[in-house]
This record gives C-alpha cells, structure tokens and sequence, in this order.
C-alpha cells in the first residue's frame, strides 16, 4: 500500500520532479509541496549564464508545472523541523503537517563568507542573486571581483566579462577549477578567461574587503588591493539541511542515503518513510567507500525518479529493485565553449589529454584512477563523450558487482 | 510516437543520446540528429521518454497521433 499523504520540502528541480514522478507513476494520494521561495519553481544553471547575461527572465526558465496534477504548492513556506516520532512537519509560519512519507529535496545553497560584508558583496544561488547581479554589472563603471574559480565563479566571469565588464578572478588553486576537473582542463579554462581579458590571481585568497558600508575592492592574501564595485563570492554551497539538526536523520553535510535514496538514522539504519533527493542528500556510489556528494542537475533528476518508484513500491513486493548504476554528468558553459563531462573527474589520479585545441576551442580528457577509466571530459566535442558512456556504466557496474561479492 | 526536437533550444547536452542512442546522434561538429518515428516497441519507448525527461533545456517533445503526450 502506498503512503496515504506525501510531504515533499524543497520545491526546486528535485522536489518538483519526485513530485511529478509521483503522479506519473499513478501516485493518487495526498501530495504537497513546501518551497521556501516566493517564486514558482524554476531552474538554476541558466542564473550564471543566460539570465545573468539578460537573456532570459524567470518565464523562460521556469521549471515544468505542477499545477493540474493535484499537487498543493506551499510557496514561501520554510520547513523549520522534522518530527519523526509523530511524522510531523512544522514550518515557519507555526503550522504543522502529518505526513505518511517525506521528502527532503531542500538543496543547497551558496557557502556564505564568515563576517559580515559590506553591500555590494553578493552570492549567486537564486534568482534574486542573480538579479541583484546583474543590476550590479549594469551600472556605470562596473567593475567585478569574483572569488572563487569553480565552475559557477568561472561561468559567472565568464558571463560578465562577455558584457564588457572588467574582472578579476581570484583563485587559491594555481588554476580555475582544478579541484574538479584536474589541471590540464583546469589550463584550457585559464586560457579562455586571460584570452577573454580577465584578470585571473591564482594562488591568492581574498584577506578582507575595501569600503565603509558599499564596498571599494578587496585586499588580497599577497597584499595587493583589488577595486571593484560588486563581488560575487563563490566559495562553493553548502547543503540545505541545518533545519534537520536533531532530527535523528545522519546528516554529513547532506542527509545521507542508502542507494535507494532512503535517508539513514544515526545508527545507520534506514528510516522508514524518509527519502532525501538532489543536493541534499549523499549516497553511495561503486567509487567510493562511503557516500558521495554530486550537487550536479542530472543528479537531482535521476533521484526524483529512483525516489518515487521506491515511495510506490508496495509492501509486500519484496526487495527493492536495484537503481541503475549512476553515470554522473556535469555541464559548464563559458565563452561559448560547451564543457561536459561524464562520470568522476575528481576521484581520478591520473588525466590523459586526447585533445587540446585552445583556438580551435575544443578538449577531451580522459580521467582514470589505478588506471580504470573514471570520467571523461569535454568540449565542444559530445560527440566523443557520448562514446565513453557505456564504457562508465560497464565499469562501475563491475566494481558494483565486485564490492557486492565481497 | 514521433520525437521533435527545438533545435533552437537544442544546446547539445547530450542526455538524449545517452539515454535513447538508436533515436539521437550528434554529426562532426555536434549538431544533434533525429530519428523521429518511434515504433511501437514498449523498451525503446521507455528509452525515449527517458531522453525527454534527461534534457536539461526540455528541447525534445513527443507526439502521438499529432498531440503532445
Ligand atoms: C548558478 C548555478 C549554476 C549551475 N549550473 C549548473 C550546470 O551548469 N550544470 C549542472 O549540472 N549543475 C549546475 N548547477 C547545480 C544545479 O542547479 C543543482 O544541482 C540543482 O539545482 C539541484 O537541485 P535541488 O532541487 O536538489 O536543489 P536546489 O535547486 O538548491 O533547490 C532546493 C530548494 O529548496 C528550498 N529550501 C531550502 N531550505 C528549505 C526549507 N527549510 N524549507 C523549504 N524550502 C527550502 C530552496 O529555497 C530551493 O528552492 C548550478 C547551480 C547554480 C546555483
Ligand atoms: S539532451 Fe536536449 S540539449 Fe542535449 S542534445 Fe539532446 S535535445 Fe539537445
């Protein structure tokens, strides 16, 4: 028998697409959706590029309605504690919820500096953010310091200084997005943005701000000062789940899963009734020992639909089915330049650069760990890409199936 | 069942060529390729409703008998 009333908490990609899944797959009980967001569910990869840039508004980059599918959309509602003893959900505004199964789909968000910051230092994970962004590259004489070279701190570079904008990008690693994506990648990328003409401090950490109440600029970890009339820190996210503090969920960092998506108590035994989904939840992966954390879309998507096939499973059906194995996939867009990568770049100890071809903008890297192929990467060249995907699936199938015979 | 791809909206992702590779392929220069006509056999559909749903900028639809599905 399927739960009666389903709480989801998150109304973003995850949440609305196992809301969704629910209902394709026949789900005709209770369903609602809690979003702490006043606007209706929309996507986030376009707010670096697209939307920043102008191009798009939030119609264009809303998410697949829920509306006609029987789903109650609470907006601007925050969930603030998770009561499993009663199943209950309490949120901001003091109501409660009963539920039969819950949800988290409540993401991330973006990793906020440690003191306080003088305006004009911005984060980018909303559409808000963005907005307030992009008024800020609008402006006369704009001049942008992004902190932080992971892919959303290099798209959004990327994006302003494609407007005109001059930038400067701080990196503590010797290259942008190396940690992800190794060095040889890490060096294309590089290239884009000094070809680009942004200015790129490697190396460097930002020490403290410039200016009393609007900011002037940064000083940086080697001393110089940096001026600017808008920062953009992006120092990476951090996962939405400090409202789960002391629910008996295991939280490290995110709620972490079996590969069900069936959260775990602290003792490591599964809860029943409660699944996590997208950025905030980890699980484990033929990989790696313990669990891992993706924060990519494909990844949000692919949980929404493994969660509602095991939230309908019946209960005398026996075990669940096992979920396809998880070939990871990752998108960054800059300069025109369509970077993609399949599987785990950043587990591997080795690259192999089969193509490197910087005015010709085009790359492919092979990532491989005790010489096992673990992820490929390219750009402009998904042709190639799509040829290393059953290869990854085959692969981690294997070590699925090794691990399990241990 | 019949696929149509917005080839503006197309930015060559990719998922729909992981998840349904006998309907979608990429020429030389990755712009995408279509077969469009679906048969009616229920794992190949299954393939391309996945691909529809991998799409990260919704590009690609799927009609039956001329309407939306
Ligand atoms: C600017 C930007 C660019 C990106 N670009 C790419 C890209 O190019 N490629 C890629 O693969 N991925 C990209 N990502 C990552 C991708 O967007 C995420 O992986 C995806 O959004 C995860 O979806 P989610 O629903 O799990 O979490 P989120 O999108 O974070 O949604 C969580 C929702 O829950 C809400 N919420 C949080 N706490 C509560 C609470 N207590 N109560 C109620 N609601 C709550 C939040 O407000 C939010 O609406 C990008 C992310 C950002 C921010
Ligand atoms: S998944 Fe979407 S964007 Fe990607 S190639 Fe297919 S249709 Fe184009």
């Amino acid at each position: 028998m399927s739960p009666r009333h389903i709480v989801v908490v998150g109304a973003s990609l995850a949440g609305t697409g196992t809301a969704r899944a629910l209902r394709e797959q026949g789900f005709d009980g209770r369903l609602t959706l809690v979003g702490d967001e006043p606007h209706p569910p929309y996507d986030r990869p376009p707010l670096s590029k697209q939307l920043l840039a102008g191009e798009r508004e939030i119609g264009d980059i809303a998410l697949p309605p829920t509306d006609g599918l029987g789903i109650e959309l609470r907006t601007g509602a925050a969930a603030t504690a998770l009561r499993l003893a009663d199943r209950t959900l309490a949120l901001a505004d003091g109501s409660r919820l009963d539920w039969d199964a819950l949800v988290v789909a409540t993401g991330a968000a973006a990793r906020p500096w440690p003191a306080p910051v003088p305006g004009g230092v911005h984060t980018l994970r909303t559409l808000d953010d963005a907005r307030a962004l992009r008024r800020e590259l609008a402006a006369e004489g704009a001049r942008l310091l992004v902190v932080g070279a992971g892919f959303l701190g290099s798209e959004a570079a990327a994006t302003a200084a494609e407007l005109g904008v001059p930038v400067t990008l701080v990196e503590a690693e010797e290259l942008p997005m190396a940690r992800g994506i190794g060095t040889v990648a890490g060096g294309f990328v590089a290239r884009l943005h000094r070809e680009a003409g942004v200015e790129l401090r490697t190396g460097t950490t930002l020490r403290s701000f410039t200016g009393a109440g609007r900011v002037t600029g940064a000083v940086l970890e080697d001393g110089t000062h940096v001026p600017a009339t808008a920062v953009l820190l992006a120092l990476g996210a951090v996962p939405g789940t400090a409202w789960l503090r002391g629910s008996g969920l295991l939280l490290d960092g995110a709620v972490v899963c079996d590969e069900h998506g069936r959260a775990l108590a602290e003792d490591g035994t599964v809860v029943p009734d409660v699944l996590a989904v997208g950025d905030a939840s980890r699980r484990p992966h033929p990989l790696t020992d313990g669990t891992l954390h993706l924060g990519h879309w494909s990844a949000a998507v692919e949980h929404a639909a493994v969660a509602a096939r095991v939230l309908l499973h019946p209960a005398g059906a026996g075990e669940l089915p096992e979920p396809p194995v998880a070939v990871p996939s990752f998108w960054s867009d800059q300069y025109g330049v369509r970077f993609r990568s399949l599987g785990l770049p950043h587990l591997a100890d080795e690259a192999r650069t089969v193509e490197y071809d910087v005015p010709g903008r085009r790359l492919e890297v092979t990532y491989h760990r005790d010489g096992e192929l673990v992820g490929v990467l390219t750009a402009n060249r998904t042709r190639r890409l799509a040829a290393y995907r059953p290869r990854l699936a085959d692969a981690f199938r294997h070590r699925r199936a090794a691990a399990a015979a241990l | 069942m019949r696929i149509h791809v917005d080839m503006n909206r197309c930015e060559s992702h990719g998922q729909c060529v992981f998840a349904a590779p006998e309907h979608f392929s990429f020429d030389e220069d990755d712009n995408l390729l279509v077969v469009e006509d679906v048969p009616a056999d229920e794992a190949v559909r299954a393939a391309v409703r996945e691909a529809a749903a991998a799409c990260p900028v919704r590009a690609v639809t799927l009609h039956t008998d001329g309407t939306a599905a």
